[in-house]
C-alpha cells in the first residue's frame, strides 16, 4: 500500500507562476495511474516519493516503510528509499554496457546473488544479445525493457515510470504494456506510472488519479471515471466527452424523467429527453456531460423518436471510428463501418440516450 | 653565450605539480558545488572565483602575509619541513595554485552541471552513494571536459608572474620560473635569451591549448535518450 500526503509549494518565478501540490494518494492496487495534463504535478509525486523533491508538509508511506514525514523529522534519501525509478528518456548510463549497467544495481546484493540475478534478468526481459552493447547501440525497446530490470534489481519497495511510453510507436507501447503486466504479477511490487495517455490507463492501470493543478480531482477505476467524470474539468482532461450547457424544461418525478434545453443562449438550441434530476428546479442552468461514443448520430432519413436534426460541420478520422462534429457544438463517434455509407451526408439525426447523461457539478 | 634552461624544467615542474594538486583540489569544490545548492553556495563560488580578478602583487601580499615565516602557517611548514616556504620553488607552486584552482573549478562545475540530471537520479534510486554516483557516473561523464580544462590549467601556472615574484622571488637555478627568467632576460638587456625562452613558452602554450580544444571539441555531450550525440 502507498500512502503519500503531499504539499509543496513553489512561489512565481520568472516566467512562470506560482504552483502549489496539495495532494493525498492513497493506494493498494497492484498499478496506479497519475493521469492528468502537462505540468499538472504527476512527475512531482514520482519526485516527492523518490526523494528528488522535499515537501513542505506530509507523510510518504510505503508498505510499512515510512520515508518521509514532517512531523517525525524522517526525510530518507534516495538512495536509501529503494524507489525503482524509470526515466522518461530511460536514463541508461551511456558510458557503461548494459550489463554494466545491471551490475550497478546489483551492487546492493550480497556479491554471490549478482552474477546470478544479472543473468537472470537478461533473459527475462529478452536481453541476453544485447549485454555487451552500449546504450545507444540498443533499440528503443531494448532500452525500455533494459531501464525496468536495472529498476527491479536494485530490489525496490515501489517501481516508478515517467511517462513511459512517450515517444514510443504503437507496437512497442503494447509490448511495454504486456510486460508491466507480467512484472505487477511476477515482482508483486507496486507500480505507479505517470501518463497523460488515456488509453494506456485503460491498458493498465488498476486505479486511475486524475490530476489538475496540483489537486486529486477524481480517483477510481479508469472506466468508472470515464463513464462519470466527476467534474467538467475531469470530463475536459479526459477528452472524450460533449460537455453541454442546459436549461431544465421539465421534470417528471412519477416517471423519473426530465426534459433538458441544450445550448439554450443560442439560436440552434434543440430538446432533449434527459434523466430526472432530483435537487434541482425547473429553469435552472445546468452542465451534462455525455461520452462522444454514447451519442447515437444516424442519417436523418433513418431519424427514430426522440432524436434531434443536426448538420455536420466536419468528420475527422481514426483508424477505428469516425469523429463527427456536428454545426451546434455536439461530436458523436461512430464505428467506422457505421459511418463509411453516409460518409457523403451532411443532415443527420442525434439522440442522447438519457441513461448516458452526467450532471456536472458547476 | 649559452642559454641557462633551467627556468623552463622548473616551470615545467611547478605547473606539473601545481596542476596535479589544483586537480584535486578543483574537483571536490566543484564537487561540492554542484551537489544540490547549500547555505553559502554563492560566498564559496565567490570566493573561489577572487584570485582571478584581484591583482597579483595583492594575491602575492596575502600569501607573503599568510605564509610568511612568521605566521602560523608559515611556521607550521617550517616545523614539517624543516626550511621556510617564502622565497622556495614550493612557494611557486603555491602562487600557482591561485589560477589553476579557479580554472578547474569554473570549468569542471560546467561540466558536470552539463550531465543529464537523471543520470545521478537513477544512481541514487539505484542505491548509490554520494561518492559512487559521483566516480562512476558524473566524472564519467564529464571526462574529456575536465581534462581539457586540467591542461588549461596547466598552460596557465607556466606563465605566473606577479604571484610567484612575490613569494617566490627571483633567484636564478632556485626559484627562477621562466616568466621570471623572461623578464629578468629582456630588463637585463639580454635579448638572445628573453627571444628564446618567449619562443619557448609561447611554443608549449599553442601546444597544450591545441591539446584543449581537440579534447573540448571530440567531446561527447550525453543526454539521457540518445546516449552519444
Amino acid at each position: 500500500m502507498i500512502d503519500a500526503r503531499i504539499r509543496k509549494r513553489f512561489p512565481a518565478g520568472k516566467g512562470s507562476s506560482a504552483f502549489e501540490l496539495d495532494i493525498h494518494l492513497k493506494t493498494s492496487s497492484p498499478v496506479t495511474v497519475l493521469f492528468g495534463p502537462s505540468g499538472c504535478g504527476k512527475t512531482l509525486i514520482l519526485d516527492a516519493i523518490a526523494g528528488f523533491v522535499t515537501p513542505d508538509e506530509g507523510r510518504i508511506l510505503v508498505g510499512d516503510d515510512l520515508l518521509f514525514d514532517v512531523a517525525a523529522r524522517v526525510s530518507l534519501p534516495p538512495r536509501e528509499r529503494r524507489c525503482g525509478y524509470v526515466f522518461q528518456q530511460f536514463a541508461l548510463f551511456p558510458h557503461m554496457t548494459l550489463k554494466e549497467n545491471l551490475s550497478f544495481a546489483a551492487d546492493c546484493l550480497p556479491r554471490s546473488e549478482r552474477r546470478g540475478r544479472i543473468a537472470e534478468m537478461l533473459h527475462q526481459f529478452h536481453l541476453g544479445e544485447a549485454g555487451g552493447r552500449k546504450p545507444h547501440e540498443l533499440s528503443a525497446g531494448e532500452k525500455q525493457r533494459a531501464s525496468i530490470a536495472r529498476a527491479l534489481l536494485a530490489n525496490p519497495r515501489v517501481l516508478l515510470l515517467d511517462e513511459p511510453s512517450r515517444g514510443l510507436d504503437p507496437e512497442l507501447r503494447a509490448e511495454l504494456h504486456a510486460l508491466l503486466e507480467q512484472v505487477a504479477a511476477a515482482f508483486r511490487l507496486p507500480i505507479i506510472i505517470v501518463t497523460h495517455d488515456l488509453d494506456e490507463c485503460f491498458a493498465l492501470g488498476d486505479q486511475m488519479v486524475v490530476l489538475d493543478n496540483g489537486r486529486v480531482v477524481q480517483s477510481g477505476q479508469p472506466a468508472d471515471i470515464l463513464d462519470a467524470p466527476a467534474t467538467s474539468a475531469v470530463a475536459r482532461l479526459l477528452g472524450r466527452h460533449n460537455l453541454i450547457p442546459a436549461e431544465i424544461v421539465a421534470l417528471d418525478p412519477s416517471r423519473q424523467l426530465g426534459r433538458l434545453r441544450c445550448f439554450p443562449e443560442s439560436d440552434d438550441s434543440f430538446e432533449i429527453l434527459a434523466p430526472y434530476l432530483p435537487g434541482h428546479l425547473l429553469g435552472a442552468r445546468v452542465t451534462f456531460a455525455i461520452r462522444a461514443d454514447r451519442v447515437i448520430a444516424a442519417p436523418e432519413s433513418q431519424s427514430v423518436a426522440g432524436s434531434v436534426p443536426l448538420d455536420l460541420a466536419h468528420v475527422s478520422l481514426r483508424p477505428q471510428t469516425a469523429r463527427l462534429h456536428f454545426a451546434s457544438g455536439v461530436t458523436a463517434e461512430l464505428p467506422l463501418r457505421a459511418f463509411e455509407p453516409h460518409r457523403h451526408n451532411r443532415n443527420w439525426s442525434v439522440r442522447f440516450p438519457p441513461e448516458a447523461i452526467r450532471l456536472m457539478k458547476p | 653565450m649559452a642559454i641557462d634552461w633551467f627556468p623552463l624544467w622548473l616551470s615545467l615542474r611547478v605547473a606539473a605539480l601545481s596542476t596535479a594538486v589544483a586537480f584535486v583540489i578543483g574537483l571536490w569544490l566543484a564537487w561540492l558545488l554542484a551537489r544540490s545548492p547549500f547555505r553559502g553556495r554563492d560566498a564559496v563560488s565567490a570566493a573561489v572565483t577572487l584570485p582571478l580578478v584581484l591583482p597579483p602583487t595583492v594575491l602575492g601580499y596575502y600569501l607573503l602575509v599568510l605564509l610568511g615565516s612568521s605566521s602560523p602557517l608559515g611556521q607550521f611548514y617550517e616545523w614539517v619541513f624543516n626550511q621556510p616556504l617564502v622565497f622556495t620553488w614550493q612557494a611557486a607552486v603555491v602562487a600557482a595554485l591561485f589560477h589553476t584552482v579557479p580554472l578547474l573549478i569554473h570549468f569542471t562545475l560546467a561540466a558536470l552541471e552539463s550531465v543529464d540530471a537523471s543520470f545521478e537520479r537513477a544512481a541514487r534510486t539505484l542505491g548509490a552513494s554520494e561518492w559512487r554516483v559521483f566516480w562512476h557516473v558524473s566524472l564519467p561523464l564529464a571526462w574529456k571536459p575536465v581534462l581539457a580544462a586540467t591542461a588549461l590549467a596547466f598552460a596557465r601556472s607556466m606563465g605566473d608572474f606577479g604571484i610567484t615574484l612575490m613569494i617566490a622571488g627571483n633567484i636564478p637555478g632556485h626559484t627562477q620560473t621562466l616568466s621570471v627568467a623572461v623578464y629578468d632576460a629582456a630588463a637585463s638587456g639580454n635579448g638572445a635569451t628573453a627571444r628564446a625562452l618567449v619562443l619557448v613558452i609561447s611554443a608549449i602554450a599553442l601546444l597544450v591549448l591545441w591539446l584543449a580544444n581537440r579534447l573540448a571539441r571530440t567531446t561527447f555531450s550525453f543526454s539521457a535518450g540518445q546516449g552519444r550525440r
